[in-house]
């Protein structure tokens, strides 16, 4: 087994719509990712997966909970150096290429912005060295270093993305929907390129997506949120091939496939919160097969048991 | 025999843009049936929109359609007059965007908006109108209409408004519904309730649907035939069986193969190598050829003929012509209709 790279602790990320009302984007959340997987975080829209995302890298002050990267703390209060540690070793890659690149900085300035922030080049020459490798890994031409965001394909911009993410040497990369913007056809080439780059640099991935298929292909393990909570988490073949709690199977029973046969008789099936009493028996995460939790409390997590054995 | 609702003859259309012309639709031909659901698939820019864009009269004014017809009850629709063509759009054929937020009106209140579609296309009085709006606004499956229709579209969560775009296209009970990528902006689960609601009115009503999406889960789910498209042309066209168990054109493959649904961990994704062509300078012959392994010289220098496989299918590629050497699909993508085939014969047996 190996190490555990980032620890999330009853993670809280709540928002203040105004003075009386919040919401409560990320509610009491926690989860490990071990060092060099890939951990998928799939639920539906609002369901609060970037907000976690964010929440790790810091862009939000948390409400509530802890975050620990490498054993060490990475949450609240830090240090000038910790914070900068941080920012170099943990990474986002977004949903829309074309949104986080600046339209007026050529591709070099663009990729060395991590080089440049954290002073990881002496000279011009190693900076221009270190673009053209990264540029290289990720399928691009140095010869592209001198152009304009605007003059590449969806596709092209996506690598650009990825590169920019990786010039710092991070350890871990948070991809937000990184391909959900991409057409069928690029998509698969951006994730291929995403699997080497993890095998070549070691990466751990925090995969969000909205396409089940895809996280499947991609995960080692999967986390599925429903309104701010974790409701199941399970390894990706275990979660696909016995998903317990109610909304995984109502999130499942929508997926379209590939294949009209089976399509034209595939049912459907709501997910109905108002089946769960927690009035008093109160629910947290139980583990109901080795690595396999749900969110249920003790009279559900019997069931469940029942239901399994 | 099938009865034809609308039939596309030879469509072609180009913009005229600062770079040249963007030949956007080249020689698309294809029949609609009565109350079936045909969906186009391909990529970004391959066209489809335009195509839709042309049936609805919507094209935008640097468009100059160069040949073909529309055909709808007889009428070729590329012919009419902006004014002849208002008494069909909304009332015999109607469309529904990818956005709602742009084809609704934010200033507006969603009763408003349902009504005016009645009172001008099919001269309702207001309360006749109204009637039918609370009518629709529950038909689409949302609750308490009366509280609804005085609502603005701001109050409405992604899937709802979408609901209303569907319920005001169905207003005036159109003949042809387009839906161009209707369910992209949603998630799974929204999707999945708007499919059906398509599908439910549908039968309901009985309308003929033409159904865009890049979204091969979506099209099996949906769909009757699909049309594939690459490059502004219809590279295969069959039933939905046909295409999937059946692919002939090597972008089809493609298409198919980079599905994730069935694939093994740790192999690979069948990737399509390269990016879509430019519409200004279309490659010659074969536009896929460029992108292909299964090229031959002919693809580089001759457009491909639609070729006939069988009553329903059809396909543009070289290689179904007679002298074409026999060539093999990608083997991940015949495994795979290989275990779907085995799977279905095994489930007539029980
Ligand atoms: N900065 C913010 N201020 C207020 N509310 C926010 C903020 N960011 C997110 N939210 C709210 O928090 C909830 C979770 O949002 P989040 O963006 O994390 O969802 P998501 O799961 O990523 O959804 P999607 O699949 O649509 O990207 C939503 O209700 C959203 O409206
Ligand atoms: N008004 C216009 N002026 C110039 N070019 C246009 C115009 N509208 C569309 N095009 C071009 O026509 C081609 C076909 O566009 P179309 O919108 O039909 O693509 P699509 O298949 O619907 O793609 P998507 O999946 O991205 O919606 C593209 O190359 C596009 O850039
Ligand atoms: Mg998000
Ligand atoms: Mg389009």
């Amino acid at each position: 087994m190996s190490n555990v790279l980032l620890k999330v602790e009853h993670l809280k990320q709540y928002f203040k719509l105004d003075r009386k009302s919040k919401v409560k984007a990320v509610d009491d959340v926690s989860f490990d990712i071990y060092e060099g997987e890939t951990f998928g975080l799939v639920g539906e829209s609002g369901s609060g997966k970037t907000t976690i995302g964010r929440s790790i890298i810091r862009l939000y002050d948390i409400t509530g909970g802890n975050v620990t990267f490498e054993g060490k703390q990475a949450s609240g209060k830090l240090k000038k150096e910790e914070r900068a540690s941080i920012a170099r070793n943990m990474q986002m890659i977004f949903q829309d290429p074309m949104a986080c690149l600046n339209p007026r900085m050529n591709i070099r300035d663009i990729v060395a912005e991590g080089i440049d922030i954290h002073k990881l080049a002496k000279t011009k020459e190693e900076r221009d060295e270190m673009v053209y490798a990264i540029l290289a890994k990720v399928g691009l031409a140095r010869e592209h270093a001198g152009r304009y965001p605007h003059e590449f394909s969806g596709g092209q911009r996506q690598r650009i993305g990825i590169a920019r993410a990786l010039i710092t040497n991070p350890k871990l990369v948070i991809c937000d929907e990184p391909i959900s913007a991409l057409d069928v056809s690029i998509q698969s080439q951006v994730v291929n390129l995403l699997k080497k780059l993890q095998k070549e640099l070691g990466l751990t991935y925090l995969f969000i997506a909205h396409d089940l298929s895809m996280v499947r292909y991609i995960s080692d393990r999967i986390a599925v949120m429903h309104k701010g909570k974790i409701v199941e988490l399970a390894d990706a073949e275990e979660l696909y091939n016995n998903p317990l709690h109610p909304y995984t199977r109502s999130l499942m029973s929508a997926i379209p496939t590939p294949d009209p046969k089976s399509e034209k008789q595939r049912a459907r099936f709501a997910y109905d919160p108002s089946q769960h009493d927690y009035t008093t028996d109160e629910p947290k995460m139980r583990e109901i097969r080795p690595k396999h939790f749900i969110y249920c409390n003790e009279k559900e997590f019997q069931a469940y048991q029942t239901e399994i054995a | 025999m099938k009865e034809t609702v609308l039939s596309v003859k030879n469509l072609t259309v180009s913009f005229k843009t600062h770079g040249g012309m963007v030949q956007a639709v080249r020689d698309v031909s294809f029949d609609l049936y009565q109350g079936e659901t045909l969906a186009i698939v391909g990529e970004s820019g391959s066209g489809k929109s335009v195509t839709s864009k042309s049936i609805m009269g919507l094209l935008s004014p640097n468009a100059v359609i160069e040949k073909g017809e529309i055909l709808y009850n007889g009428t070729n629709l590329l012919k009419l007059s902006e004014n002849d063509f208002s008494k069909y759009r909304g009332a015999d054929i109607a469309m529904v965007f990818q956005d709602p937020m742009t084809s609704l009106n934010p200033v507006m209140t969603i009763g408003d908006q349902i009504s005016e579609s009645l009172i001008n296309n099919l001269k309702y009085t207001k309360e006749q109108a109204k009637a039918r709006s609370l009518e629709l606004i529950s038909l689409v499956g949302i609750d308490s209409p009366e509280k609804r229709f005085k609502q603005y579209p701001h109050q409405f969560s992604g899937g709802m408004r979408q609901r209303i775009v569907i319920a005001i296209a169905l207003s005036c009970n159109p003949k042809i519904l387009i839906c161009d990528e209707p369910t992209t902006a949603l998630d799974v689960t929204t999707q999945a309730q708007i499919l059906e609601l398509i599908k439910d009115l549908q039968q309901h009503f009985g309308v003929s649907v033409i159904f865009i999406t890049h979204d091969l889960g979506v099209v099996a789910n949906m769909s009757d035939r699909v049309g594939v498209m690459y490059a502004g042309k219809i590279v295969e066209i069959g039933t939905v069986e046909d295409v999937y168990y059946d692919p002939r054109h090597p972008y089809t493959w493609g298409l198919l193969a980079s599905i994730p649904a069935f694939q093994a961990k740790g192999v690979e994704l069948y990737a399509i190598p390269g990016a879509p062509p430019q519409m200004i300078n279309p490659p010659k012959g074969d536009a896929f050829s460029l992108r292909s392994d299964w090229s031959m010289k002919v693809d580089f220098v001759h457009q491909p003929p639609m070729f006939k496989i069988s009553e329903t299918h059809s396909a543009a590629t070289w290689l179904l012509h007679p002298n074409a050497p026999k060539v093999d699909r990608p083997a991940q993508l015949q495994e795979r209709i290989n275990v779907l085939m085995r799977m279905h014969e095994g489930g007539k047996n029980e």
